[in-house]
């Protein structure tokens, strides 16, 4: 993949107001996109243009502003359904964001489509919330939950993932497809045949894997997919969950209320078609309508671009850090994403992230939510940088230069 | 880096005398006399400590622990076994009253003059006021202690 031309990094950092932003009187270097991304001019825009000038509840008005409102909001769903290669819009579920979507298939897939007895498999690097819902419905539900290990490279283990099919239980792998520690993008063409082969249904979190790859679900040929806008430099409060309409169709609704239903009569109440049958309540509307600006925006700098800025951020950062003492880089996933988690020697994670922000970086540390992840490699806690579309080479300097003088201030 | 650099942008949280407990604690050990023992856990940081805790007549005698954790944590796990050290029970309590007010605020306007020379000693972690997400990590000690006074076998930062 060569860098476009067209990928002017310094153009695209005039989009996001808040990089000019000071912090403790220096420029900010925003280095936490992996925990939630900045949002450009185009989104905020979008939603203050939609407050100021179109808006209504959706669905349910005959009036101009609630068509009008109820438009915007369903082309965001052609937006997401565009993003990912799906079918069309009655396959993209919003929900509030990727935690969402993940409790939405452990409770309606789990319990309503998938057997007792059966057995779910995650991997070793799930995010808690790729792992505590699974855990709910284990113990509610008789479903027994299986770990996929991780090498010390980071990587996903795929013999050992394979082995786990064995018995024919595995009914649903529900997997990372990027990891928000280690950066480590799984086979998700192998993973989906093995269990495919396996007569196993595939979920990916892609919560991270969105944001720095095209995702083409069909070409993947999984079954569900969850993803969360405010990573996707959209808004907080919006996320989806793609998944094959016949698939959606046979689960049963995850929570009751407005918008989901047919009918209701006291002594029965029929659902609404897919996706809405998923979205009891008013939902996020402005949000729905952030997302399909910030979709647009990236849609329009492209994937091809954007991968190939972060694989060259990736590949410095990687250089820089690995040249300096006592500094350790945590997984060397070769198909990796602009995520690096690392250690510092001598300096705790937490005292190199304020120790950094003193001098305007901003980094992520602790466990990232991912405990177990973290047990696997023997560590409480690491730092991590996370790198979008502004992110420069210079900021990457910024941290390693900012790196040396805590390792310095420590020794 | 150059080699002027006297680091004093990252100096305000960070006081000699923290990096100097930080490194090198004085009363990391667990003790193997003990009356009392209490442990911590921040699961928001993952930062944990164990108190021991000896009684004399009425007082703490002495205080030993194990922390995993950051500097902050570290140094304050250290200096407060330093402070308590000798200290009546009661008058524990109301040390770590006052410096869980100046870990909150910065200040401890209504302390106790009777405690003035251990605030004096503990005042350097008075900066992490600034940073909400680490105060916690200078109060966590002080909650294990508590609890081992109390009788409890874990606390938990608030």
């Amino acid at each position: 993949m060569t860098k476009p031309a067209t990928f002017d990094v310094e153009r695209i950092r005039q989009d996001f107001p808040i990089l000019t932003q000071k912090i403790r009187g220096k420029d900010l270097v925003f280095l936490d996109s992996a925990a939630s991304a900045q949002k450009p001019r185009v989104v905020i825009d979008a939603m203050v243009r939609a407050m100021e000038t179109q808006y209504a509840n959706i669905h349910r008005g005959l009036h101009w502003m609630s068509e009008r409102t109820t438009e915007a909001y369903e082309e965001a769903r052609d937006a997401a359904a565009a993003l990912m290669n799906a079918s069309g819009r009655s396959e993209i579920v919003f929900t509030h964001n990727s935690t969402e979507a993940i409790n939405l298939m452990a409770h309606s897939y789990g319990r309503g489509v998938m057997k007792r007895g059966q057995a779910v498999v995650i991997s070793g690097m799930e995010h808690h919330s790729n792992i505590v819902p699974w855990q709910l419905l284990r113990d509610s539900h008789g479903i027994e939950l299986r770990v996929a290990p991780v090498t010390d490279a980071g990587e996903l283990d795929m013999e050992a993932y394979e082995a786990l099919f064995a018995d024919g239980k595995v009914g649903l792998v529900a997997i990372t497809h990027m990891s928000n520690v280690l950066g480590s993008v799984v086979p998700a063409e192998r993973v989906v045949k093995i269990a495919h082969a396996n007569g196993a249904k595939v979920m990916f979190d892609g919560s991270q894997a969105i944001v720095h790859r095209k995702v083409d679900v069909r070409a993947l040929d999984c079954d569900f997919y969850a993803w969360t806008g405010h990573k996707l430099y959209g808004p907080t409060g919006i996320g989806v969950l793609w998944g094959r309409r016949e698939l959606l169709e046979r689960m049963p609704p995850f929570m009751g209320g407005g918008d989901m239903i047919s009918s209701v009569t006291y002594e029965q109440s029929t659902w609404a078609t897919v996706p809405h049958k998923f979205e009891a309540g008013t939902p996020a509307i402005l949000e729905g309508i952030g997302l399909k600006a910030a979709i647009d925006y990236v849609q329009a700098i492209g994937f091809d671009a954007m991968a190939a800025h972060e694989a060259a951020l990736t590949e410095h950062a990687l250089a820089r850090l690995g040249q300096i003492d006592g500094v350790h880089i945590v997984g060397r996933a070769q198909d990796r994403g602009g995520v690096i988690s690392f250690t510092l020697d001598k300096a705790h994670s937490h005292d190199v992230a304020t120790l950094l922000d003193r001098q305007g970086i901003a980094v992520r540390a602790g466990h990232h939510c991912a405990e177990p992840l973290m047990r696997r490699f023997n560590l409480d806690s690491t730092a991590r940088a996370s790198f979008g579309i502004y992110t420069t080479h210079a900021e990457i300097d910024a941290l390693a230069d900012g790196l040396i003088r805590v390792r310095e201030f420590f020794t | 880096m150059t080699p002027s650099d006297n680091f004093d942008d990252l100096r305000d949280l960070y006081q000699e005398v923290i990096l100097d407990h930080g490194r090198r604690p004085r009363h990391a050990e667990r003790l193997t006399e003990f009356d009392a023992t209490a442990k911590g856990d921040n699961p928001m940081c993952g930062d944990r400590v164990q108190v021991w805790v000896k009684f004399g007549s009425g007082t703490v005698s002495r205080v030993g622990f194990e922390a995993r954790g950051c500097a902050i944590s570290v140094a304050s796990a250290d200096l407060m076994a330093e402070t308590v050290q000798h200290r009546t029970k009661a008058d524990t309590r109301a040390l770590f009253e006052s410096f869980r007010e100046m870990a909150r605020t910065g200040i401890c306007p209504a302390c106790d003059a009777r405690l003035d020379e251990a605030i004096e000693r503990l005042k350097p972690l008075a900066g992490v006021h600034e940073y909400p997400s680490r105060v916690k990590c200078a109060t966590l000690p002080w909650h294990a202690l508590i609890a081992a006074l109390d009788g409890a076998k874990e606390a938990s930062s608030e």
